[in-house]
């Protein structure tokens, strides 16, 4: 059992601060880190791989510096987001050489290239591979030692949906075996399947932290802005109006915009009333669903 | 030293195309000889000539900069490094097996061909092929402790390496002889010329000079690499 410990950990480039002032303490099972592009994930989880020393406050790995102290990597299993694979190499001789610099037998680069499904093309050039091959390969070397630690920076990208199960699966396993794994996204849906604790990272703060229901709730339950377009705008209107659960409607050219304080009842109340007054609905659009205004609430809000 | 690390580098260094980024100036360098000697050319001061301004002036220091930034610069640059720099093996030693890398490249594609240049023209008439050899294998080492150096602390270890080979060791080194106290080139010259038997061959720095000096820069060149990549940080992209 391995616990990652952040401790008022600040990186910033010049002016610009990158993470800000981020304590978190990262235990066994599995942990989704969530944010939109750019909101520092990647710098901080380079910081708790060793790879970026923090400009202020302090990165432990079970009490000791991570920064420039490379026995932790006996500990740790990283999968970094840009490529990070020679092209040159076949699949088995990248992941037989993570194995050999970890001392370890090829049994266990064999083993790791199982548990990723890749030893139909283990002979294969990597450079011939496609970007979800190249991203269980990565997975592989970096299980090859059966690390206590396992991160994992955006591991889902360009893989395809059957991929995409099979390594949420594994991550699924290893955290229930015990491990601890930490993994960035910047998409809930994929943070909610795999992870128990969600740490939420907006504009390089620590915005938001517990299990996904909390995080959930907290991104549903706030205003939401609709645009509504119908047959009978005005008579849609006058009915929303009425019940309790819509903040204010305004009637514009292009249709009703609908501020709703509870979501759920909302989204229920639409369309009925629109099927009791005999009214078209010809558009229903949430024009602040964007990622980018859900984390800014949040931040906002904590 | 490890094997993991240099068989990688080899790889990297010798795959496909790659080699031909070392091996071109080597086969001009031959080819040239050749030439010289069919033509009648191969005459002690024509020998001289071609292994000082060619094989010591021109090929030792490009080679030197190809293989000495090849073998790390690029990985740093896409990233490919960080499949040596996670594993528990220590900096120092990824960076002193990478410069065993280049250096064994080095004496291959450099002096070794600087060697049978010499021997096509003029045999092992005094001592001129062997010296110029020794020479450029001691050049060879020097060059790959500091490329390697350059290679781990910039980003734009090419440029770097070029302006002082060419700028710093080749033209300013040219008009203002105390430059050429600091120069790798100048220090393989003077190896040659120690041990050459022939006239023709000068240089300007005494090998008392030359010997440590080569020693102290290339240690310290490949032990302060190994402290650099200690704390060599790697950014996203964002």
């Amino acid at each position: 059992m391995s616990v990652l410990e952040l401790t008022q950990v600040s990186r910033w480039y010049g002016n610009v601060v990158a993470v800000n002032d981020v304590t978190m303490t990262i235990g066994p099972g599995v942990t989704g880190l969530l944010g939109p592009n750019g909101a520092g994930k990647s710098t901080l989880l380079h910081m708790m791989a060793g790879f970026l020393a923090p400009s202020g406050g302090t990165a432990l790995l079970d009490g000791r510096p991570i920064w420039r102290n490379h026995p932790v990597y006996r500990t740790i299993g990283l999968v970094p987001e840009r490529e990070g694979v020679y092209g040159f190499l076949t699949g088995w001789q990248f992941v037989r050489s993570a194995a050999r610099l970890h001392g370890l037998p090829d049994e266990a680069a064999a083993r790791a290239l199982d548990l990723v499904e890749m030893t139909p093309a283990k002979d294969r050039r990597i450079e011939t591979y496609s970007k979800g091959m190249r991203q269980r390969v990565k997975v592989a070397g970096a299980l090859v030692h059966d690390p206590q630690v396992l991160l994992l920076d955006e591991p889902f990208n360009g893989m395809d949906p059957r991929q995409r199960l099979h390594l949420m699966d594994l991550v699924r396993e290893l955290g229930a075996a015990g491990r601890t794994i930490l993994f960035s996204s910047h998409i809930l849906e994929e943070v909610e399947r795999v992870a128990q604790q969600i740490e939420v990272l907006v504009a390089g703060r620590h915005a938001a932290s517990g299990d996904y229901r909390e995080i959930r709730r907290r991104m549903t339950d706030r205003p939401h802005l609709f645009r509504v377009r119908s047959s009978n705008d005005r008579r849609l209107a006058a009915a929303l109006i009425a019940d309790p659960c819509s903040g204010g409607v305004s009637l514009t050219p292009e249709g009703l915009e609908v501020r709703t304080e509870d979501y759920r009842r909302f989204t229920g109340l639409l369309p009925r009333l629109a099927r009791d007054l005999d009214v078209h609905l010809w558009q229903v659009s949430p024009t602040d669903e964007d990622l980018e205004s859900v984390f800014s609430y949040l931040s906002g809000r904590s | 030293m490890n094997p993991v690390v240099a068989s990688i580098t080899y790889r990297a260094m010798l795959g496909r195309k790659r080699v031909w980024l070392l091996a071109l100036l080597p086969v001009a360098l031959l080819a040239i000889a050749v030439l010289l000697r069919l033509v009648g050319g191969g005459d002690e001061s024509t020998a001289v000539t071609v292994l000082e301004t060619f094989a010591i002036g021109a090929m030792l220091p490009l080679l030197g900069l190809i293989a000495g930034t090849g073998v790390i610069a690029p990985e740093i640059e896409d990233g490919t490094i960080i499949h040596l720099l996670s594993k528990p093996i220590s900096r120092p030693v990824i960076t002193t097996t990478k410069f065993a890398v280049a250096a064994t490249l080095l004496v291959l594609f450099s002096a070794i061909p600087t060697f049978l240049a010499g021997y096509i023209l003029i045999g092992t008439e005094a001592g001129v092929s062997a010296s110029f050899a020794l020479g450029a294998l001691f050049g060879s080492i020097a060059y790959a402790g500091v490329f390697l150096l350059i290679g781990v602390v910039t980003r734009h270890a090419v440029t770097v390496g070029v302006i002082y080979a060419l700028v710093w060791e080749g033209l300013i080194g040219r008009y203002v002889p105390g430059a050429r106290k600091f120069s790798i080139q100048q220090w393989a010259q003077s190896i040659a010329d120690q041990y050459s038997a022939s006239p023709f061959v000068k240089s300007d720095v005494p090998l008392s000079f030359a010997v440590p000096a080569m020693i102290i820069v290339t240690v310290g060149a490949v032990l302060w690499a190994g402290q650099r990549l200690r704390s060599l940080s790697l950014t996203g992209d964002e």
